[in-house]
């Protein structure tokens, strides 16, 4: 209700100004380590993030970081570990990016064990390493299947010793610029509701993904591609937004969970995946490219599981993109499971091992635990039902590969709100050594930004501006007293929309649907009203969020109509073939001087020669 | 679907009241989907803490029938429904506004803990050489999602709200994976028993109960440490060397 009561409660607020030499927004992996760094190099830091320390969405992660340490396989090394990225990103990723995070990924893992990392262990008392889809051999180091919580606690715990100012439950809902330059942040604190400006030379985002413009997905409230809409009305260039990674397992049932992920683990440990008659379904369709690296036959793909050096990985550990796909192809023919998934069974290893039980209650604990809690199924017993879920966004800010700086000076991006690394496809166990590699390197570059060019100037009318932004859906109001319509309802259609038109399996006449219906949805998000006061009131927060969804969704939608093609996690039925004329060039959506959207191609910089040569000799 | 009652607490720092709604109890549903469902349809400003919504990230604490659980990993199929479900807020923390309180002291604690400290490395390329074995014990206290659930239930800081002199099961189990890690070199013992009252836990057992994690927070945390306090501080034989060497 918009009484006058509550008006004046709203702009009593007062703006607090915050000021510092590198403000880093989101405090997962990537944002933690980037605050790390930055502060490391001598400057003040600012971290914010919009829920509490250590809750960010890294903790989701489960299977582990990938490095090659050749800790279990002495073949393994950075350039192998780069070729698999590639070719698991069809070529278009940033090479330099897939480089320097072969090169440099195995230190970020061991410097997270001397911040007090406890992994799991060889026989001869290294770090372990587990095997994992894409990648040529064991690689993952881990901790058990939690792995995220043990990166995000390490750096949290490590980085709260560091005179780093946390600014927990903040939202940013405006970068503020002099000129061509990012020069801080404009937001509010969540549990108040009070408007705050942070002022600083230099802005790392660290926002992660977009997954909830999606119904089904892994990701938390938090996903809303704030990161994305920032730079992207910054000035900033977006790459790549087309390539969205729909994980091939989420649970599919209790209705409620749908999305929840399935850690890939269940498969490096020897799950199988079958469809309703009892078909081991993957076998059926193995890519090319992929061919001389997969098991002949199911014995052999459980011998790879249990270390054999000597065999092949199983279909099951092929790409994600393509397992999604083999998943959504047996839904739609009529194999699915009951509740219109497919079946993972591990627990079919007791035919192979005597103590399988213990074994996978060992192995997969928060899986155990999960099934159990929120499905009632052991899955020591029973097989586990599972579909696709929305789980990660391979486009992003496109960064300079070495610095990460956006095409904006002063802005810097690392992690999943940052493309480049993962091109089409990310490959499991990327993501965690992805975070810390960049983080590092935005840290360590955003605190050298703003040392050489100190703080900028803030125009009043900017933060005016924004702050006006911040009170509008309270003076609009409920519907019920003749104000705007609720956020959540605006949401909901939007997640239901991308999900069904520009989800797993695409065409051109859906998605030219979904961008009319973004425009509308745009004009509603526009007018949303909400009750209550700024004190943690979710229905607002919301509504700030909404926008920043519709800026992501355009850009998915417009990048996906452009590529006609099939590639990676782009599938179009349309154009169900990868195009070689489509392997040149990275599409970029950039704010227009009329305010719309833009999209181009930018042809891929010609690889380095010595770089080529690595990806020949592993072919 | 059947419908059912749910009696959330509304209200902030001031007061505040039980309120019921009414929402769909679809199967499967856990208590955090009710909550959603209400909050998108009949209350927009309920204020509620969540995250990941699998039992992962561990912020969306509440009381449910008055036990401390996680509302993303509590089923309405194991709630009777014949009754209205109270939910409430954690009440050994200050309310912030509805489900969300102020957790802000559990943040300042854990920095009074001295961090990871890494005695010198095994290997020439600066790593350390473990048995599986010995990380195992801290790893079961890492798998601490920070919930806080603990500290809600522990009588010392609920009832007796001694949070100036006692670091809470949380924390213990904090020090007990710092203790226990075989890489880690620093002594935190002293500040155990002079400046984080391990004395105060007498042992009930509660926060091990309502660990959504299964850590077993007493037997495998709590009662090593308070061992080595008592080593430490009340070993006869240890004592008596201390007064000649003057410790």
């Amino acid at each position: 209700m918009a009484t006058a009561a509550t008006v004046a409660t709203v702009s009593a607020g007062q703006i607090q100004t915050h000021e510092h030499d590198v403000i880093v927004i989101g405090a997962g992996g990537a944002g933690l380590r980037a605050a790390i760094e930055a502060s490391a190099a001598g400057a003040s830091v600012g971290l914010i993030c919009k829920s509490l320390l250590g809750k960010a969405h890294t903790v989701m992660a489960e299977g582990g970081m990938a490095a090659a340490m050749a800790n279990v396989d002495d073949r393994d090394s950075w350039k192998v570990h780069f070729a698999d990225t590639m070719r698991g990103g069809q070529y278009i990723n940033n090479w330099r990016m897939a480089e320097l995070h072969a090169q440099e990924a195995p230190a970020r893992v061991r410097e997270l064990e001397a911040w007090g990392a406890v992994f799991d262990r060889t026989k001869d008392g290294k770090i372990l390493q587990r095997n994992f889809g894409g990648h040529r051999y064991p690689r993952l180091a881990h901790v058990g299947d939690r792995t995220g919580l043990e990166m995000i606690r390490t750096l949290q715990d490590h980085g709260i010793h560091r005179g780093i100012t946390v600014y927990m439950e903040h939202t940013v809902t405006t970068l503020l610029k002099d000129g061509e330059r990012v020069v801080g942040a404009f937001g509010y604190d969540r549990e108040r509701g009070f408007a705050r400006v942070f002022r600083s030379g230099a802005v790392v985002l660290a926002t992660g993904g977009i997954g909830r413009a999606f119904k089904i997905t892994s990701n938390s409230w938090e996903y809303t591609g704030d990161g994305h809409a920032l730079a992207y009305h910054a000035g900033a260039e977006l790459m790549d937004m087309e390539f969205v990674q729909f994980h091939p397992t989420g649970m599919v049932w209790p209705l409620s969970v749908k999305g929840i992920l399935v850690t890939e683990g269940v498969r490096g440990e020897g799950g199988v995946l079958r469809n309703k008659d009892g078909k081991r379904f993957m076998f059926d369709d193995i890519p090319e490219n992929y061919r001389n690296q997969t098991a002949k036959d199911p014995e052999e793909g459980w011998r790879y599981t249990q270390g054999d050096k000597s065999a092949n990985r199983p279909p099951e550990l092929l790409t994600r993109d393509h397992v999604a796909r083999c998943i959504n192809r047996e839904v739609r023919a009529g194999r699915g499971s009951p509740h219109g998934g497919v079946f993972l069974d591990i627990a079919w290893i007791k035919e192979k091992l005597p103590n399988a039980r213990e074994h996978i209650k060992k192995k997969l604990p928060s899986m155990y635990h999960q099934f159990m809690q929120l499905a009632g199924l052991d899955i020591t017993v029973e097989p586990m039902e599972v579909g696709p879920t929305t789980h990660y966004v391979m486009g992003g800010v496109r960064v300079d590969g070495d610095s990460q700086m956006s095409t904006v000076p002063g802005l810097f991006a690392a992690g999943e709100v940052a493309a480049g690394l993962h091109g089409a496809n990310r490959l499991g166990g990327n993501s965690l050594s992805d975070l810390v590699v960049f983080g590092k390197r935005a840290g360590e570059h955003a605190a050298k930004f703003a040392k050489e060019r100190g703080a900028g100037t803030v125009r009043p009318d900017q933060i005016e501006a924004a702050a006006r932004g911040l009170l509008e859906p309270f003076e609009r109001g409920a519907s019920a007293a003749g104000g705007g319509e609720g956020p959540y309802k605006v949401q909901y259609e939007l997640q239901d929309m991308m999900q069904e038109k520009v989800g797993i399996v695409r065409n051109e006449a859906d998605m030219q649907a979904a961008l009319a219906g973004i425009e509308a949805l745009k004009g509603r998000a526009a007018k949303v009203g909400v009750v209550g006061n700024r004190e943690y009131n979710p229905g607002w927060h919301t509504a700030m969020d909404l926008p920043n969804l519709l800026t992501c969704s355009e850009a998915v939608t417009r990048c996906a109509i452009e590529r006609k093609e099939s590639r990676g996690g782009h599938f179009r039925e349309d154009f169900e073939q990868k195009d070689p004329k489509f392997a040149s060039f990275n599409n970029i959506v950039k704010k227009g001087p009329d305010g719309n959207m833009r999209l181009e191609r930018r042809p891929i910089p010609e690889m380095r020669a010595d770089l080529k040569q690595i990806i020949e000799e592993n072919k | 679907m059947a419908k059912a009652t749910f009696r959330i607490w509304r209200g902030d720092a001031k007061g505040g009241e039980l309120r019921d709604y009414v929402t769909e109890a679809g199967e499967g549903m856990v208590v955090l989907d009710a909550v959603h469902a209400i909050q998108a349809e009949q209350a927009n400003d309920m204020a509620v803490r969540w995250n990941c919504k699998a039992g992962k990230c561990g912020s969306c604490s509440a009381e449910i029938n008055g036990m401390p659980k996680l509302m993303c990993m509590t089923r309405l199929s194991d709630l009777d429904l014949t009754q209205p479900v109270t939910i409430e807020p954690m009440r050994a923390f200050p309310s912030i506004r509805d489900l969300v309180t102020d957790v802000s002291w559990n943040f300042r604690v854990k920095k009074t803990i001295t961090p990871f400290t890494p005695r010198p490395a095994d290997a020439a390329d600066g790593t350390w050489r473990v048995d599986q074995a010995d990380v195992e014990r801290p790893q079961e206290f890492r798998k601490c999602i920070e919930c806080f659930l603990c500290q809600d239930v522990c009588h010392v800081i609920r009832d007796h709200g001694k949070n100036d002199e006692f670091i809470g099961p949380r924390f213990l189990v904090y020090t007990a994976a710092l203790e226990m890690n075989p890489i880690d070199s620093a002594d935190r013992v002293s500040d155990l028993k002079h400046k984080h009252g391990i004395g105060y836990c007498n042992i009930t057992k509660c926060c091990t109960k309502v660990c959504p994690e299964h850590i077993t927070i007493t037997d495998n945390a709590i009662i090593p440490l308070k061992e080595r306090v008592a080593d430490r501080f009340y070993d006869p034989v240890k004592r008596l060397f201390r007064v000649f060497r003057g410790g």
